[in-house]
């Protein structure tokens, strides 16, 4: 039996929308206190800020995988050559955050998405309406093979990869939103089982 | 090392695939250094490595991908492999399905069933394996339905939390994985 605990998070408000607002996330197992990360744990969290983050801090408990998990996240989503524009990684991201139900991750995705494509009201209606909304050909093949890649059992096909160079995503492209959707569905089910979000105060 | 992605695509070295891979080298580095972390750590720690495999098999059989879950089981011993594909044939469905919290969102619910290791499959597996099962089955399908109470199961078990940390990863990490694989074998089948 372990002696380990749950934690109870304190008062706070659960957001019940999909929303772009900033949110915060409670942990529900402990983090590791700043005082006791050696320099392997620092070095896991690669961007030395997210010492303030509880949901980093309780990854750096498995640090290698963490250094690891990190690193494969901004290559997705941060290199800037060739391949998908930011702003579509993003909407993948959001898209399967959207399908699988991440409240946390939808909103930091959305944000992105809609600052980089300035289509504020296309991202806001996949948050509010879900992965059916219409959007434009381009961005609906973009969420349409994202749920394909996300739904059980998986249903991404040929046709998927037809509709998406239809709409003038090369190979490099196709292969980063493949990138983008696979990621968030690792992501998604960390921020989902390991804690809960929470509205910050206005 | 073999790039785990690489072999299970089949992607040659030279190939259309290998270039566009070869654009995002940081993330394939890091994503075989994940599987490396996981799977062959340093220290196993808490979880040991009949254990780490156990849970991805159970994961890559859930998924349905074919060359991920030969991948995985041929890691097992025959006992356990024999014992993780009964639960594999119990406990396939589709996802994700799940709760949102109460309110706007509630007309999206999809609720669905929790999923136990059966009993046959408990006396094989022991109390920390069902107990990590059951968790997985809930990270694979729905997700949203996680909740304190489901990784106070995984303690009650015997999984501390830095086992716990590991399991999350080890069960979300193939998640990625798996669809990465499955993305782009079809990618490939189109050039």
């Amino acid at each position: 039996m372990s002696t380990d605990k749950t934690l109870t998070p304190p008062p706070h408000t659960e957001p019940v929308v999909f929303t772009r607002d900033m949110l915060d996330w409670l942990p529900w197992l402990e983090p590791m206190a700043e005082a006791d990360m050696t320099e392997h744990h620092i070095k896991s969290l690669v961007d030395a800020a997210r010492v303030k983050s509880p949901y980093f801090r309780l990854l750096a408990r498995d640090p290698d995988v963490l250094e690891a998990r990190t690193r494969t996240d901004k290559d997705i989503f941060y290199n800037p050559e060739a391949g998908l524009p930011r702003a579509e990684r993003e909407l993948a991201a959001a898209a399967t955050s959207r399908l699988n139900g991440c409240i946390y991750c939808a909103s930091v995705h959305a944000r992105f998405a809609a600052t980089y494509s300035k289509r504020v009201d296309d991202v806001q209606r996949l948050l509010d309406e879900g992965v059916e909304a219409k959007l434009d050909e381009r961005w609906e093949a973009i969420v349409a093979a994202s749920v394909a890649l996300t739904a059980l059992p998986m249903t991404f096909g040929k046709e998927h990869v037809e509709r998406l160079r239809a709409v003038g995503l090369d190979d490099a492209a196709i292969a980063d939103l493949i990138g983008a959707a696979s990621f968030f569905n690792w992501a998604n089910r960390l921020m989902l089982s390991l804690g809960v979000p929470a509205t910050q105060a206005k | 090392m073999t790039d785990v992605i690489d072999s299970l695509v089949g992607i040659a070295p030279g190939s259309r695939l290998d270039a566009i891979r070869a654009q995002r080298s940081e993330a394939r580095k890091h994503a075989q250094a994940s599987y490396t972390s996981l799977f062959e750590p340093a220290d196993l720690a808490g979880v040991s490595a009949d254990e780490r495999h156990a849970i991805a098999a159970f994961v890559a059989g859930l998924h349905g991908e074919p060359k991920t879950d030969a991948f995985y089981a041929t890691k097992l011993p025959a006992a356990l492999r024999a014992a993780v594909a009964a639960e594999v044939a119990a406990a396939r469905t589709k996802g994700p399905y799940g709760h949102f919290p109460k309110g706007p969102l509630s007309v999206e619910d999809a609720p669905g069933p929790s999923w136990k290791v059966s009993d046959a499959g408990r006396a094989a597996l022991g109390p920390r394996l069902s107990a990590a099962f059951a968790h997985t089955h809930m990270l694979v399908f729905h997700p949203r339905d996680a909740s304190a109470p489901s990784l106070q199961s995984l303690l009650d078990a015997g999984w501390s939390t830095n086992d716990i940390v590991t399991i999350s990863q080890l069960v979300s990490f193939l998640s990625y994985q798996i669809r990465v694989v499955s993305g782009l074998t079809v990618l490939a089948s189109t050039l």
